[in-house]
């Protein structure tokens, strides 16, 4: 009863109202987005009626399937590379000796996370443009694969090298103690125990690459239209509702991947 | 005592020690020479199970050089109950981990069964660990985390089955082996990780503090329960704690340590009542420091004089030459009180009463001033004097009560 409470932030006068504020302005104009998804009239700002119309020649735009097939193909491959690249990584850096350099490689490995994306895009651009001016090589859809998988190595790295840390290691020493081989100790302990991590890991990488624009945008070859990509050459025409059920379909696929790597995350840590 | 008797009641349906051990059934560890996935077989039973041979380790390097094992030897007999008793930081657990070979030795040989396995890592030695906080598999069965040990070894799919059925009775836990481990009990935890140890029928098995995170009544049971496995499975088993009692409960022989060294090794009833340096005496048990000077010395009795001119026989290790000052020590139930003060060796006043139920503790406000001297006193139905605080009192020793020690 004569608990102290003024230090509760919630009970702070102002608190309430900024904290209704802030999401609101987060989230209302994402839900105007959604809601005029659904708007009968061809325009987005004024409202006419209900209809799921624009969804459907959303699904029947083939400019929309290429996009969407070029992101998927860009998102899996990345995601997959940058999830086993950033598994050796955190290995690397949390279940050996420390080495020299072990606080340069992590450095390394976050530097993506650091610096400004329009200053990787454009270095990006310009290292892919040497090797097709000097080599003459163009990896056509590869190029983006190669850039997206970099960027994404960190925020798959990250939650995959927190598991690690908090793993105990006591467990790999009982591997051990009973006869398996360091080998056989990562495959039947360290590895099942990872997974969830790795899920979270990848799932980060999966929204990471699927939403990409300022790399994509500058790298992008012609025919290699992504989902953003798309979206921003949509909204320089005059604006359809099918852009926001685009949108929308897309804020979905992100908000599922986020869940259910969070609800593994948690479902693991258990 | 109702748990001891429950144990006693359940012994004659477990196994019996012929068929846990049977080399027929081609279940136990070969004993020719060889190996076995990989895993050494020591060629000649010999007499030690563990031999250490001055074994140094150092960690760190430079300035920041600490020495958590000052050249340790000790040899540990086969189907021994052998304890490492030490405060924390004395050594006992890096010892234990080299043996298990999570760690390798800075100098020194540790032999089992004669072959040296120092260098080996801990896959390839024919010894189990049970961890302190138990370290089971959480994404496995209790099933599955007993028989992962004879999985790695390579044994046949039906041979792991039905060791591991003859583990869950051993510890059981029949009912329980579809679970997950993080769904039994700390006490669960405990006996599976046992199993999961002795399912792989060790040469030798580690023990680091298993029984720490246990309350006091199953820390109790477990201890007996520890007895019984030791003994129905007639393997070496190597215990470190840092709990006097469990020590002298459980041990065969115990090893005590301090400061990276062992101070003296021996049975519970040597280190007890003959400790062979003060640190022994005061990390086991209860004990009562007094100071005095020696007068004379024969065939290993010496002669004390306290302040009060009274005297004392008190006999003192083999090797160690009393003269001078020295420190005697004393038990607190091997002292006795008499209401006469005249009557005691030494004489004081009564400072405080300890009432423990079994026993009391009698604080003793010294003549000669120092620190206060301690007289436990078995309770009974029949105790003839009472004794008031404040009161004068003499205090007896009996025969052979007194040492001196090394300080």
């Amino acid at each position: 009863m004569a608990e102290p409470r003024a230090m509760d932030i919630k009970d702070q006068p102002g608190f309430r109202s900024i904290a209704v504020i802030c999401l609101l302005v987060l989230y209302v104009p994402v839900l105007i987005l959604m809601i005029f998804s659904l708007n009968s009239g061809s325009l987005v700002t004024h409202w006419e009626g209900v209809t799921l119309g624009w969804y459907g020649s959303a699904f029947r735009n083939e400019e929309f399937h290429a996009a969407a097939k070029n992101t998927l193909i860009i998102s899996v491959t990345a995601t997959i590379v940058s999830t086993i690249c950033a598994t050796l990584a955190a290995i690397g850096m949390t279940r050996v000796k420390p080495w020299r350099g072990i606080a340069a490689a992590f450095m390394v490995i976050n530097l993506p996370l650091m610096v400004p994306e329009i200053i990787t895009a454009v270095a990006t651009l310009s290292f892919f443009a040497l090797i097709a001016g000097t080599l003459g090589l163009n990896f056509g859809i590869g190029n983006l694969i190669l850039a997206h998988t970099v960027f994404c190595i960190p925020f798959a790295y990250m939650p995959i090298r927190a598991r690690l840390e908090d793993m105990d290691l006591t467990l790999e020493y009982a591997a051990a103690d009973l006869y398996a081989t360091p080998w056989n100790a990562f495959r039947r302990i360290t590895l099942p125990l990872l997974v969830p991590g790795i899920m979270s890991g990848a799932a980060l990488a999966f929204i990471v690459s699927f939403d990409d624009f300022t790399i994509t945008q500058l790298v992008a070859g012609p025919g290699q239209t992504t989902l953003p990509l798309y979206i921003w050459n949509q909204i320089r025409r005059p604006m359809t509702p099918e852009i926001n059920a685009i949108s929308t379909i897309l804020l979905m696929v992100s908000i599922l991947f986020v869940s259910v790597s969070f609800l593994i995350a948690r479902r693991r840590a258990k | 005592m109702g748990i001891a008797f429950e144990n006693q009641v359940a012994a004659p349906q477990l196994p019996s020690r012929p068929a846990y051990g049977d080399n027929q059934t081609g279940t136990h560890l070969p004993e020719r020479a060889g190996s076995l996935n990989g895993v050494i077989v020591p060629e000649q039973p010999g007499k030690n199970a563990i031999e250490v041979r001055g074994v140094r380790k150092v960690f760190g390097t430079g300035e920041n050089q600490v020495a958590a094992l000052d050249t340790v030897s000790v040899s540990i007999r086969e189907n021994e109950f052998f304890t490492l008793l030490g405060p924390s930081g004395c050594g006992k657990t890096t010892l234990l981990r080299l043996i298990a070979g999570f760690d390798f030795p800075t100098a020194g040989e540790i032999l089992l069964h004669g072959q040296d396995i120092a260098p080996l890592p801990p896959f390839k030695r024919p010894v189990n660990t049970v961890f302190q906080s138990y370290a089971l598999f959480p994404h496995m069965t209790v099933a599955q985390n007993i028989g992962f040990g004879l999985e790695m070894l390579g044994k046949p799919k039906a041979e792991i089955e039905a060791r591991v059925a003859q583990m869950l009775k051993l510890v059981k836990m029949e009912a329980l082996k579809a679970r997950r481990t993080s769904q039994i009990s700390g006490g669960q935890q405990q006996r599976v990780a046992l199993a999961r140890a002795l399912a792989p029928q060790p040469k030798v098995l580690l023990l680091d503090e298993p029984l720490s995170a246990l309350d006091y009544k199953l820390r109790k049971e477990m201890q007996i329960e520890l007895k019984r496995l030791q003994h129905e499975t007639g393997i070496t088993f190597i215990f470190v704690t840092h709990d006097q009692e469990e020590a002298l409960t459980m041990s065969d022989r115990i090893a005590v340590m301090s400061a990276g060294k062992i101070l003296q090794v021996g049975t519970p009833r040597d280190i007890y009542d003959r400790p062979a340096e003060r640190f022994v005496a005061d990390f086991i048990g209860e004990t009562n420091f007094l100071p005095g000077t020696v007068v004379s010395k024969h065939a290993g009795v010496a002669t004390v004089k306290f302040a009060s001119n009274a005297t004392i026989a008190a006999g003192y290790p083999e090797g160690f030459d009393p003269t001078g000052e020295v420190t005697l020590v004393v038990r607190p139930e091997h002292a006795d009180l008499v209401p006469d003060p005249v009557k005691g060796t030494i004489a004081g006043t009564l400072a405080n009463i300890v009432y423990f139920g079994t026993d009391t503790h009698y604080h003793v406000k010294l003549d000669g001033g120092g620190e206060n001297f301690i007289v436990r006193h078995q309770n009974s139905r029949s105790s003839p004097v009472t004794y008031a605080t404040g009161a004068k009192v003499g205090i007896q020793f009996e025969e052979d009560a007194a040492r001196v020690l090394k300080d």
